[in-house]
This record gives C-alpha cells, sequence and structure tokens, in this order.
C-alpha cells in the first residue's frame, strides 16, 4: 500500500474541505476501497475517513411518507430495521443477498453507489483500461466477457455495475443527495451512474470534492410494499455477484396492475430500468403474457459483448419475467433464509 | 533400545481403549483460542517483512527493474533480484529425486509462467515491502503464452503421477467396442484448478551461520530438509522446521515451494530473520495446481449391460520446464470390470507453473470422467444406474487379476442407497419437482483410492510413573492427525490417553514420512504402532522373566497391554500395572522405535483400495438454470476407522470439495496474457455454507487383515471421487442435460 494522509473528519464541512486536496478520497466502510489501494488500482494521496460524521447514520420517516437512508447507515443495519424492510422489502430482500454478513456489517449505503465494477482486467493493473487510463483501450473487449454487459455498453467499456442495492432503489425511483463545495444538491439515482459511453472514466454524477449525504425515497416508494421482490441469480447460492438481477414492484387493484416497477442488475454499468417495460404493465392482468411482454421490452436493443455473455439477454428476460411474477405473487411475511434466490423464494 | 519394524499385516492390532472413540479435536481449543501458533504468527527480534515481485507475463524475460524506486522507498531494506540473490549450492532446475521440482529462485531474467516472482524486496514492514514491490514496476520483452489445452504440441509423457506408465490395459478395446450392443464415446473437459488453502505459504527464516530454523506449513518437512539442504549446500540436519499446525494444504505443501526458500534466501542475503507470506494471488503459480484435462471415454456394453470395452484418453497439461501430469485413467484400471480396457494419457506444454498433486490428483478428474460415462451407458441400456454399476462390479483388480485386500463396496451401495432412498428413483431425466416447481435429479457415483504407505518412523517412551511419550515429525494439515495419532499412540503403549505425551510438527523429530496420498494415518500411525510394540515387548521381557511378576513365566507372546497393565493372555485374572514391573526392575523408563512401510510382498498380492458410494440430490430451476446440490449421502469403506469423528469430517470435507469441482471451481486464464482473471476467493467460487447440503457419511465397517498393521486405509481424499460424478449426473437426471464440461454453470442449463 502507497503512504497516503489520512484524515478524521469530524464534521461535514470539514470533511469536504478535506477532499478538495488534490488525489483525495472518502473512506467509508472500505470495504471496496481497501482492496482497490491493495491492487494498485486506486491510490490516493488523502483518505479522509467520514465514519464519524455525525447525522449520516439515521435512517429517518419523512413527514412526506417517504425515507431518508443516511449516507454512513450500515448495510446490516438498513436491512435488518424492522418499518424499512416491511415497507421497502426488495431492497432489504436485495442488501440481504449481497456479500457476506461481515461486509454488509461494515458496507454502507452510500458507499454502495460507488462501489467499481467487477471487470477482471479493471482489477488487473497490467491490462488496458479505459476506466483507469482513458484512452489506453479494453482489455475486456475480444476476451471471455461472461460478466459483461449486454445493454448500455460502447466500444470504450463493457463493464457492468456489480450493486444489488441500487437495483431496487432505481426501481423505486430514490433520490441521492449530496453535499459539495459549492452546497448541497440532489441527483436521481436513475441518472447517478453514467453509460460508459466515449468517457468510461466518468462512473457517476459526483464531481469533485462531492460526497453522497443521504439516499431519499420518495412517498409513492411504499406503495409497492406489498409486491416487491428481487431476484437474484447466480454463480453459487451465496457470497456472488449476480450474473442476472432484477427488482420488481407492482400495485395491483381489482385483478389488474395499476403501477408497475422494473429495473435489472448485472447487465449493464447502471441499474436497467426502461420505462416502456413498465408502461406495457399498468393497466394489463398480472399474467405470464404481461410479464413476458415486459421483461421484452426491458431487453430492447440488447446485445451481448460476445459468445461468453451471450446467454445473459434471454436469462435477464427470464429473470425479469420471474420477479414480475414473484412480486405479483405477494412480498413473503418474512424475509427468505436466502435472500433474493431460487432457493429461497417461499 | 531396538528398533521394530512392522510389515504390513504382521503384527495385529491389541485392543485398546483410544482407537475407535470419536474424540474431538485435542488441538481445537488451542485454534478456536488463537493460541495455536501457526507459521506465519511468528515474529522472532529483528524480523525484516519481504515481499514478492511477481511477473504479469506469462512467457520472456524481465528487462528491467525500478530498483532505485523501490530502494528509495522508507522502510525498505534491500531488493533481491537475481543479480544479488545469495549463490545457491545446486540449480533449482536440477532434478534428482522423484518428488524434486523445478523452483523459480532468481536465478535469471527468464519467465516461464505469470506470478512467478522476479525480485523480493525486503522492508522493516510488510506495507513498505509491498509497496517497494509495486514500485519495481518491471519491464519486459514478452512473449505470446501457449495457454489452453489447444496450444500445444501434444505428445506421450514418459511417465504420469508418480513413475506411472502413460499407457496401460489388457483385452483388445476395439473389439469389445465392436462387439457391443450399447456404446457410448464422450469428452469431458475438467478446468485447471488451484488449492487455495486457507493459509498462504508462509515462511519466517532465521539463519544462525550456516544453521537455519524455518518456521513454515509443510506437508513433509524431511522432504523440505532435504531440499533446502540441497539449495545451500547445508546437511539436512542443520535445518529445523517448525509445522504443527497448517491452515489445509491439499498437496501445495507437499514440495517446499519457490516462496517459501525465497525468505530463506531473502534472510541470508540482510543477516536478519525474514517473513514472507504470500499473498492470494502469488500462490496461483509456484505452488502447484490441478491440471485441466481433457478426457475421451468410450464405452460398450453387452445386452445384459456388462462392460466389454473401456477406452480411457486424457489430454493434460505440464508446464513449459518440469513434469507433472495428471494420472486422470487410473480410476478405469481399478474400478469396473471389463474384458478389455486401454488406458492413455497425452499431454501438452503451456506457459503455466507446474501442476502438481492435488487433493486426489488423478482420481478426482478421471472419476468425473468416468462416472460420468458410466451413468451414460447405463441410460443407453436401460439400467438403472446402480444396477449397473452392480452388474460391473470388479471381484478382481481388472487389470491386474489381483484380489483386492478388503472391499466392502457391495456395502457401500447397499448402504449409501439405502439411506438415500434410491429405490424408486426414476430412469428418465426430468421427471422430478419439488412443491416449488424446482427440477429434481437424483445421481451416484463411485469413490474409489488407492490405500497408499510411506516410510515413517517413531519413537517413544515409557516411564516409571506410567506415563508416556510418543514423538514424530507427522504433519496436522487440519485432517486431525493431532488427535488421531495420538490415540493411535495411546494404544500403542497401553495407557490411557491422558497418561500420554505427543508430539510431532517439528522436523528434530523421527521422520513421520510425507502427509499425503492419503497415506499419513498408515504411515505414521504404522510407526507409532511399532514404537509402542518396541516397549510393550521389553516391558513383557522383564515382567515374565521376573519371578516375582504375577505375569512370570507367561512368555512375550502371552500378554497384552491395555490401560497401564500388561495382562496375561490366556487368564486375565493375572496383570501387572507397568509401573510395578518398571520399579522392581530398576527402571526408570524404557525406550522405543518404530518404522513402518508399505510391504513389497502384500503390495505384489493384492490390490489395496479404499471405496464408497456417494448419492446426490439437486435441484435446479427450469427456467433460469441456478442449481444446487441439496443432499449428499457417501458411504465408505476404508478399513479400521481411528476417529469415526474426525473420518466423517473428512469425508464431508471431500464431498464437499466435490460440489466445488463439479459446481464451481475454476481457474480462469486470459489466453492473450496467460494472466489469471480471478486469482482471488471472491471470484474464484468455492462452496459457501449455503451450497452446502445436507449431508450424512455413513462409515461402512470393513477389515483388512494385509493392508499394513493397524488395518487402516486413507480417508483423506477418496470423498471427492464419486462425489463430482454423483452430482453431474444428478444435474443430468433433472434436466436432460447432460453438461460434459466442468464447472457444470447456469448457462449450460438455459436449454
Amino acid at each position: 500500500m502507497n503512504l497516503f494522509e489520512y484524515t478524521r473528519a469530524t464534521s461535514l464541512g470539514e470533511a469536504v474541505a478535506a477532499a478538495q486536496k488534490p488525489g483525495a478520497a472518502y473512506l467509508a466502510g472500505g470495504t471496496n476501497l481497501l482492496d482497490l489501494m491493495k491492487g494498485g488500482i486506486a491510490a490516493p494521496a488523502h483518505l479522509v475517513d467520514i465514519t464519524r460524521l455525525p447525522g449520516l447514520s439515521a435512517i429517518e420517516r419523512l413527514p412526506d411518507g417517504g425515507t431518508r437512508i443516511g449516507a454512513l447507515v450500515r448495510n446490516s443495519d438498513l436491512a435488518n430495521d424492522p418499518d424499512f424492510a416491511e415497507t421497502y422489502p426488495m431492497v432489504a430482500e436485495a442488501l440481504l443477498s449481497g456479500a457476506s454478513a461481515q461486509l454488509r456489517n461494515a458496507a454502507t449505503a452510500g458507499g454502495n453507489l460507488l462501489q467499481r465494477t467487477r471487470c477482471e482486467y479493471f482489477y488487473d493493473p497490467a491490462s488496458p483500461c479505459n476506466k483507469r487510463a482513458p484512452g489506453a483501450g479494453c482489455a475486456a473487449i475480444g476476451a471471455a466477457t461472461r460478466i459483461h454487459a449486454v445493454q448500455g455498453w460502447s466500444e470504450h467499456c463493457i463493464a457492468t455495475n456489480p450493486s444489488d442495492f441500487c437495483v431496487p432503489l432505481a426501481a423505486l425511483s430514490a433520490i441521492v443527495e449530496i453535499a459539495g463545495p459549492q452546497g448541497s444538491r440532489t441527483v436521481p439515482l436513475t441518472a447517478f451512474h453514467c453509460l460508459p459511453g466515449a468517457q468510461p472514466e466518468r462512473e457517476t454524477a459526483l464531481g469533485a470534492g462531492e460526497l453522497i449525504t443521504a439516499l431519499v425515497l420518495p412517498p409513492e416508494a411504499a406503495a409497492f410494499a406489498r409486491n416487491a421482490r428481487y431476484l437474484k441469480v447466480r454463480d453459487r447460492t451465496s457470497y456472488a455477484f449476480a450474473v442476472v438481477s432484477a427488482a420488481a414492484a407492482l400495485t395491483l387493484d381489482a385483478g389488474r396492475i395499476v403501477e408497475g416497477r422494473l429495473a435489472l442488475g448485472g447487465i449493464a454499468l447502471k441499474p436497467w430500468r426502461v420505462a416502456e417495460a413498465e408502461a406495457a404493465l399498468a393497466g394489463r392482468r398480472p399474467t405470464p403474457e404481461t410479464y413476458a411482454a415486459a421483461a421484452r421490452l426491458a431487453l430492447a436493443g440488447a446485445e451481448p459483448t460476445g459468445a461468453a455473455n451471450a446467454f445473459k439477454v434471454e436469462l435477464a428476460r427470464r429473470v425479469a419475467a420471474r420477479a414480475l411474477a414473484l412480486a405479483a405473487a405477494g412480498t413473503p411475511a418474512r424475509m427468505p433464509a436466502l435472500p433474493a434466490s431460487p432457493f429461497g423464494l417461499a | 533400545m531396538s528398533a521394530t519394524s512392522v510389515p504390513g499385516g504382521a503384527e495385529r492390532i491389541r485392543q485398546g481403549s483410544s482407537i475407535g472413540q470419536p474424540l474431538t479435536r485435542r488441538d481445537g481449543p488451542l485454534k478456536v483460542t488463537g493460541r495455536a501458533r501457526f507459521a506465519a504468527d511468528h515474529l522472532p527480534p529483528g524480523t525484516l517483512h519481504a515481499a514478492l515481485c511477481v511477473a504479469r507475463i506469462a512467457k520472456g524475460r524481465v528487462t528491467g527493474l525500478d530498483l532505485a524506486a523501490a530502494e528509495a522507498h522508507p522502510g525498505v531494506v534491500a531488493v533481491m533480484t537475481p543479480g544479488n540473490a545469495p549463490k545457491l549450492a545446486r540449480h533449482p532446475d536440477q532434478k534428482d529425486g522423484p518428488f524434486v521440482f523445478r523452483l523459480d529462485l532468481l536465478q535469471d531474467s527468464a519467465v516461464r509462467y505469470a506470478n512467478q516472482p522476479v525480485a523480493v524486496v525486503i522492508a522493516e514492514t510488510l506495507e513498505a515491502a509491498t509497496e517497494g514491490a509495486r514500485l519495481l514496476a518491471p519491464r519486459y520483452e514478452a512473449e505470446s503464452p501457449r495457454i489452453g489445452l489447444d496450444a500445444g504440441t501434444v505428445f506421450t509423457p514418459p511417465a504420469i503421477g508418480v513413475g506411472e506408465p502413460p499407457e496401460e490395459g489388457r483385452g483388445d478395446v476395439e473389439a469389445g467396442l465392436g462387439a457391443a450392443a450399447r456404446t457410448v464415446a464422450a469428452t469431458y473437459e475438467t478446468a485447471a484448478q488451484y488449492h487455495n488453502a486457507m493459509e498462504p505459504h508462509a515462511a519466517v527464516a532465521v539463519w544462525d551461520g550456516d544453521r537455519l530454523t524455518l518456521h513454515t506449513p509443510s506437508q513433509g518437512m524431511a522432504m523440505a530438509q532435504g531440499r533446502l539442504a540441497g539449495l545451500f549446500g547445508i546437511r539436512p540436519e542443520d535445518i529445523h522446521i517448525e509445522s504443527p499446525y497448517l491452515g489445509g494444504g491439499f498437496g501445495s505443501k507437499g514440495m517446499v515451494s519457490g516462496p517459501q526458500v525465497l525468505a530463506c534466501m531473502a534472510a541470508r542475503l540482510v543477516g536478519r530473520p525474514v517473513k514472507l507470506v504470500a499473498t492470494r494471488a502469488q500462490m496461483y503459480g509456484p505452488m502447484g495446481h490441478r491440471a485441466p484435462t481433457r478426457q475421451t471415454l468410450r464405452l460398450g456394453a453387452d445386452p445384459d449391460g456388462k462392460l466389454t470395452a473401456l477406452d480411457h484418453h486424457t489430454l493434460t497439461a505440464s508446464s513449459a520446464f518440469d513434469d507433472f501430469f495428471e494420472p486422470s485413467g487410473g480410476v478405469s484400471l481399478t474400478l469396473y470390470a471389463s474384458p478389455a480396457i486401454a488406458v492413455r494419457h497425452e499431454a501438452v506444454r503451456l506457459d503455466t507453473g507446474t501442476p502438481l498433486f492435488m487433493r486426489a490428483p488423478g482420481e478426482a478428474s478421471g472419476s468425473v470422467a468416468l462416472e460420468s460415462a458410466v451413468d451414460e451407458l447405463a441410460q443407453a441400456c436401460g439400467l438403472d444406474p446402480l444396477a449397473f454399476r452392480l452388474a460391473n462390479y470388479a471381484e478382481v483388480e481388472p487389470i491386474s487379476g489381483r484380489p483386492f485386500s478388503s472391499k466392502a463396496l457391495r456395502e457401500c451401495y447397499r448402504q449409501g442407497a439405502e439411506r438415500f432412498g434410491w429405490a424408486g428413483r426414476p430412469l428418465q431425466p426430468r421427471q422430478m419437482r419439488d412443491a416449488d416447481g424446482l427440477l429434481v435429479g437424483w445421481g451416484m457415483g463411485t469413490a474409489t483410492f488407492p490405500a497408499l504407505m510411506f516410510e515413517g518412523n517413531a519413537r517413544a517412551e515409557l516411564r516409571a510413573d506410567g506415563t508416556g511419550t510418543v514423538e514424530l515429525g507427522a504433519h496436522d494439515m487440519g485432517q486431525g492427525a493431532w488427535t488421531a495419532l495420538a490415540q493411535i499412540a495411546a494404544d500403542g503403549l497401553g495407557i490411557p490417553l491422558e497418561r500420554l505425551t505427543f508430539r510431532m510438527g517439528a522436523s528434530n523429530l523421527p521422520n513421520a514420512g510425507i502427509a499425503g496420498g492419503s497415506g499419513h494415518t498408515a504411515t505414521a500411525g504404522g510407526a507409532i504402532h511399532a514404537a509402542g510394540l518396541d516397549i510393550i515387548g521389553q516391558l513383557a521381557d522383564l515382567a515374565t522373566n521376573d519371578a516375582a511378576s504375577p505375569l512370570y513365566g507367561a512368555g512375550n507372546a502371552g500378554v497384552e497391554a491395555r490401560g497401564g497393565r500388561l495382562y496375561r493372555r490366556d487368564d486375565e485374572s493375572r496383570s501387572e500395572r507397568f509401573e510395578e514391573i518398571l520399579a522392581r526392575a530398576g527402571r526408570a523408563s524404557l525406550s522405543g522405535q518404530g518404522k513402518a512401510s508399505a510391504d513389497p510382498a502384500a503390495q505384489k498380492a493384492y490390490a489395496m483400495h479404499a471405496h464408497g458410494a456417494v448419492f446426490a440430490e439437486v435441484k435446479v430451476d427450469p427456467d433460469l438454470g441456478q442449481m444446487r446440490v441439496t443432499r449428499l449421502v457417501g458411504a465408505f469403506a476404508a478399513g479400521r476407522i481411528i476417529n469415526p469423528r474426525l473420518v466423517t469430517s473428512q469425508y464431508y470435507g471431500g464431498m464437499i470439495w466435490g460440489v466445488s469441482f463439479a459446481l464451481h471451481e475454476h481457474a480462469a486464464m486470459d489466453p492473450r496474457t496467460g494472466r489469471f482473471l480471478n486469482d482471488n476467493l471472491a471470484a474464484y467460487h468455492v462452496p459457501v455454507n449455503a451450497d452446502t447440503p445436507a449431508m450424512e457419511a455413513i462409515l461402512v465397517h470393513e477389515d483388512d487383515a494385509v493392508v499394513n498393521a493397524l488395518g487402516v486405509k486413507g480417508v483423506g481424499e477418496i470423498g471427492i471421487t464419486g462425489t463430482t460424478g454423483a452430482i453431474a449426473n444428478a444435474v443430468w437426471h433433472a434436466t436432460g442435460i447432460r453438461v460434459r464440461e466442468f464447472p457444470i454453470t447456469l448457462d449450460k442449463l438455459l436449454g
């Protein structure tokens, strides 16, 4: 590990000021950043530890019926908060399907949005990567890219976002609260992560020195509590990133879908939410045909990056359709023993 | 003191109170409270930390290192490169024995595989050493590497495994296939796998002149002494290795690896103790691995389902610079009766580290191909897979015609099938679903592993206060040697376990042979047993020749020892405490030595193998392909069971490894660069608890009067064999899809 400066910030103002130094990075749970530093992928000159900042660790129900999640709320605390889990069951399910208990105890809500791709070539400093070194090229292109994107990729980068948490957050139209040198602002989660385009090094909407302070679930997100599921297909039953995942939420009335939400994980560099797919749910009967039609629309334009991930297009359709069917069947009374798993559905 | 040799079967074991007891691990409390000191826990005063700088190309040479940058980094003490590395007494590529493998010890600038060490940075702190290694930023002249079984030129190696012939067989396979009513021809691929022991290869090296003390995990301390002595030009007895606990070895710690030697070289260079712990990624290269295989099986059966021919061809790979060839075909020589059997091995050379022994080398990879092919043929014949295996049960070892020293496989099949509930399994696939609509499949496989034995030595002491000591350089990789060997030792001396002092895990104790080949209990245990016999023989001499003893005149053969007393065999009422015998003889203690090795005559006359039957249930999501093993029942017969609790754990561990082989393990390399894509435990999958099914291991009774004095066969590796094939067969039974490329992943089941 390289030598770096370390500041333990005691106030938001102090943290943001400290982060103005060149090469500064915020440190929260460190579950991704420290690995990146050990691997020589990230080499911040200055770490600004925000874990002691006051006021960022609360889960608050807002007067308008929304919920504000402090950026420092630990994944496990959020998932295991009874009110939160009851109101936003697929968010809790997604959190509990991610990583391991130890990692969830350390990882924070804000940090989850900033975890980097798991592209093998991004993690290999000897391989060219346009994220690490703009213009260097992409070693993943032309390789066996099983974990890579089928939506939204470019000739410069084919990576995926590995987050589970962000998938239901995107479906529920979460808002990201950001503090920075110019004050505070908000960005919709669906606009927070950038597709690679010609600038894969630009990963999020955060400007230099900006800090996520909270995530806000808008009031209408609570309406889906009774019909919301996260489904995550993976190569082992636990402690694995999604091959493909889906968050599906419905409101139902008189045998018809009033409103549907659908976002997919593991297929793009951001949670993949398609307005047309959701529009195809509204007003329809909750049937396999309806789910399949929405799933088809969610994967419209999908294209694998090679033979190794060609299966993901069809798999993603099936996962989307299944997640919708599960959501229609109703949120389980208890969190499944294997959250989000095809083996823990009851 | 007299030495007693115990060839196989010459002496029968006495009845004791310890052998057969399901004792918990005697080292368990030390481990769960953190008091067990593993190699990397040692930090002698003045220790410096070393970090490897490893090659990021797979073939070529290093043309430059930024020495100045590394040396300027605060805390860096020295950088060891080919330019300043201590001279070795012999070149590490010089081979002079069957277990000597070429090591990369900074002799030149050549790069033979990715992750090969090219320099070592020694610093005051681990952090400084690590950063120094990064700052070296090697420059290379790279060549295109050969990666993958299609990349090399195919040849027939002169020998496979440990000196076995590459081609064996009998009968006319082509005629057998021609005459068959049903045939199967299929090719199965198994992936390169890395041992990934939880404890990395660590070495803390301390030189005192030409004497070396080394804390390092070892499955073979005496071999390591020999190898290090040769490299450094010193006497083996001037090397002291401490290796009381290993956090897993699985074959990767059988021979001392390059980085462990580099720690010794670094300590020599700086004149201070040096600690070097390989990172997880650095274990993918210089520590061995299981080579990939492509196995083509051709089987024929007559109308009754009896094999007419079995042809097993293996293509595997070794490194560009050394020889180890995965002997996958061996299982086909011993498992099923067939009038014609042909086993052939071919290989290519790749720009990887040298593959080595990895848990059930040959048997694990060969078993999955053979058990899959047998399942396919059973299906082609319209027979239940168990009925098919019983129809082809080998009453004698098929190729050699030798009788088995013991073989309770039929009983394994019976008990395993009964416990699993195999009866009533539909012959056709895709017939069973659970309440959630998941596809359910049942599959089985036969497990087999040879009963091996090496040469081991032990010494023992019995004192006038009735306590005893047994010591030998045995190894505990986590399998429970501290407990099982102590049980044998207590019974060998005829004393309760609490009166025994038991020592092992250091190289200044008698050489107990390697902990490998599932032969450590037979070897080390046999030596311990012989040392006990030596002492009890002396004790019996004292007692039976002493007119004051109730055993006077009983004769040496007429007594037995247990509970701290000698008993007359023909009259249990006549006995005497050890303390009394020794006190009257005026002896403070008796010393004994024991030695054990395989009996060549018995080996020639008999085939010796452990066997088992594994039954697996899997569930598969019919649309999403995700699968899970939900039940495993393994019934194993492996001779005498020293400690049923530990043996059950060994079987569980083996079966879980079978899950891993079937569904998870796969070292991914980029064929363009030869670098690994998943050299970390997040991406190189092994099963987690949620993947580990309800398991049952049945210990099938088996007496073996021939295999060795204790009648034990190995239990460490057999659990993988059979299991992988059982799972693959269950996946087919669930889905109707026969996956022949391992691991089986969900994309292969999407249909």
